[in-house]
């Protein structure tokens, strides 16, 4: 019973001491420095903080996209040293294959195996029904012989999380995926994201620079700080596991954001930005 | 209720609306008031006959080029001088241009040296290739290699650079390897800007083919083209080069229809 528990809480990803310097001296630019940070199994954890203070650089260093430049990063146990299938990642925009349909987009991982022989005709088969249950997971039934250009922004996205899903990755980093949708969308898709989330037992980190779809999906939201991109707080999202649209009205929920969107402006030297509208409202006033 | 209905904009709106057949029009007109042009000009008597043949001249010289000249012949070897040497540097520049386009240190190797030589003026290349290939097909074909390799592979590797990343970072995170990425990812994705670049060169390979039929050759549109102009034969110059215009204008077309063909995705729009 202690063994299972230890094994349950037993991170699925570990961060330690990572730091990032992006280019040679003397252009460098210290990207993220000292980020310590653990997402348990089956956690859906989702970054915000101010544009440049390095949510997409962790991301892509979880996902093996980009190398830290000090400490170092466990996935499963196991050094992160690139990237790979246990750790699918899905993007803001342009990352469907145009020239494939919605169907041979979200097989594109089984495709890769069967490109190597790694699969038997059985294999072959159950990846078909389960293209076919993430098609229609995602609402896309009637859509399997499309092309990209022929869907919206939002149908995209859908097949974009799908093909991310099929290869059945441990972990789904997902980059402002919804950063480019319409608000009407992206209520859709936070609970359809959740929907899959329940469903496929996967971990998500999820970043995005919108406080209430952070909190409406994460369980933590983990905020970091610019110039070194650090962490500067961890949130614990006051909601039940089952979330609901009508939740973010709640008193807690609305509390929670207001401080979380006060602490990115403190952290993100907005404030002098706001000294400077108002000294120029006092000049444009005086004249 | 009170609806506003706004009117279509004119032709003449910016990126405005235009119908298929008032395109065509347009496209008619812009082909024929030249040809018009040129017969008024021609038949005015303004300008002597040797330096600007009528339309009609011009048209039955071509004629008797076809029966007499064997202008069949001509037009069949400069074509295949154009596509053995397009060919030729597509064969070669598509898999440089790759290399380039995919790995750092091959754009560093070849990217500048391919940018310095294609500034060279291929046709000052001609005494070395004669020195070195002699007279014979194989010295056309050099010129013409010469004339569009270079920037072939230049706009092959653009092709290749310009794939998204995101396309690239996606296959990475489903797996794929640096083999199946290029086999998978970049080729296919670049694929129709591809179709493009050997278009485009191939018109450019047209342009060389005058000043490789310089080099001693007593056949092809080139060599025509230059032989009457020792002769004062404007109508012949004249029907050379229209001659070299059209098929052009033929194998682009071609090359437009094979890319809706192979890439309907690009074209289809719901
Ligand atoms: N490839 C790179 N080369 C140099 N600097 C980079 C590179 N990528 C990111 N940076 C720098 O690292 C810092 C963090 O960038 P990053 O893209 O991770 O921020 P972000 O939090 O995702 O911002 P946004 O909200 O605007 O997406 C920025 O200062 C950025 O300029
Ligand atoms: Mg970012």
């Amino acid at each position: 019973m202690d063994a299972q528990k230890v094994v349950t809480i037993a991170p699925r990803i570990r961060v330690r001491a990572l730091g990032k310097i992006f280019g040679d001296p003397p252009h460098q630019v210290e990207a993220l420095k000292d980020i310590d940070l653990e997402v348990c199994d089956n956690e859906f954890v989702t970054l915000v903080g101010a544009s440049g203070c390095g949510k997409s650089t962790l991301l892509r260093i979880i996902g093996g996209l980009e190398y830290q430049t000090s400490g170092e990063i466990l996935s499963g146990g196991k050094p992160v040293a690139g990237p790979g299938a246990d750790r699918a990642m899905v993007f803001q925009h342009y990352s469907l294959y145009p020239w494939l349909d919605v169907m041979e987009n979200i097989r594109f991982s089984r495709r890769l195996q069967a490109n190597r022989g790694e699969l038997t005709s059985a294999d072959v088969e159950m990846a078909s029904g389960r293209a076919e249950a993430l098609l229609n997971l995602m609402g896309l039934p009637t859509m399997a012989h499309a092309y990209p250009n022929q869907l919206s922004g939002g149908m995209q996205q859908r097949v974009a999380i799908a093909r991310a899903l099929m290869g059945r990755p441990e972990i789904l980093l997902m980059d402002e995926p919804f950063g480019a949708l319409d608000a009407q969308t992206r209520e859709v898709m936070h609970d359809l994201i959740l929907h899959v989330f329940k469903l496929e037992k996967a971990t998500i980190v999820f970043v995005t620079h919108d406080v209430e779809e952070a909190m409406y999906l994460g369980q933590r939201v983990v905020l970091l700080a610019p110039r070194p991109g650090r962490i500067d707080t961890i949130y614990k999202v006051p909601l039940p596991g089952q979330r609901h649209q009508d939740m973010k009205h709640s008193r807690e929920f609305l509390d929670l954001k207001k401080e979380i969107l006060q602490r990115i402006r403190e952290t993100s030297g907005m404030k002098t930005d706001s000294d400077l509208l108002e000294q120029l409202s006092r000049t444009a006033g005086s004249q | 209720m009170a609806s506003i209905s706004l009117a279509r904009p004119g032709i003449w709106a910016i990126r405005g609306p235009m119908s298929q057949r008032r395109y065509w029009l347009f496209a008619a007109i812009g082909l024929i008031a030249p040809i018009v042009l040129w017969w008024l000009v021609a038949n005015s008597g303004w300008v002597e006959k040797v330096f600007m043949p009528t339309p009609g001249s011009v048209w039955s010289r071509t004629a008797l080029w076809w029966t007499e000249d064997n202008l069949l012949q001509d037009a069949g070897i400069s074509m295949y001088r154009v596509t053995a040497g397009w060919l030729l540097s597509a064969v070669i520049a598509m898999p440089i241009g790759l290399l380039i386009g995919t790995f750092r240190p091959v754009q560093a190797l070849l990217e500048p040296l391919t940018d310095f030589v294609r500034y060279m003026p291929a046709v000052a290349f001609i005494p070395l290739v004669m020195l070195w290939i002699g007279i014979d097909e194989g010295s056309k074909v050099a010129i013409i290699f010469i004339g569009t390799f270079f920037q072939m592979v230049l706009m092959v590797a653009e092709d290749v650079r310009r794939v998204p990343a995101a396309q690239i970072e996606a296959a990475q995170t489903m797996g794929a390897t640096r083999m199946e990425i290029i086999q998978l990812v970049l080729l296919p994705s670049a694929k129709p800007a591809l179709v493009d670049t050997l278009r485009i060169t191939m018109g450019w390979a047209w342009t060389y083919l005058v000043v490789a039929e310089l080099v001693a050759a007593n056949s092809g549109l080139g060599y025509a083209i230059l032989k009457a102009q020792r002769f004062l034969q404007t109508d012949k110059i004249f029907a050379g080069i229209i001659l070299i215009g059209l098929i052009g204008l033929v194998i682009d077309q071609l090359f437009r229809l094979l890319h809706r063909r192979a890439f309907p995705w690009m074209h289809k729009k719901s």
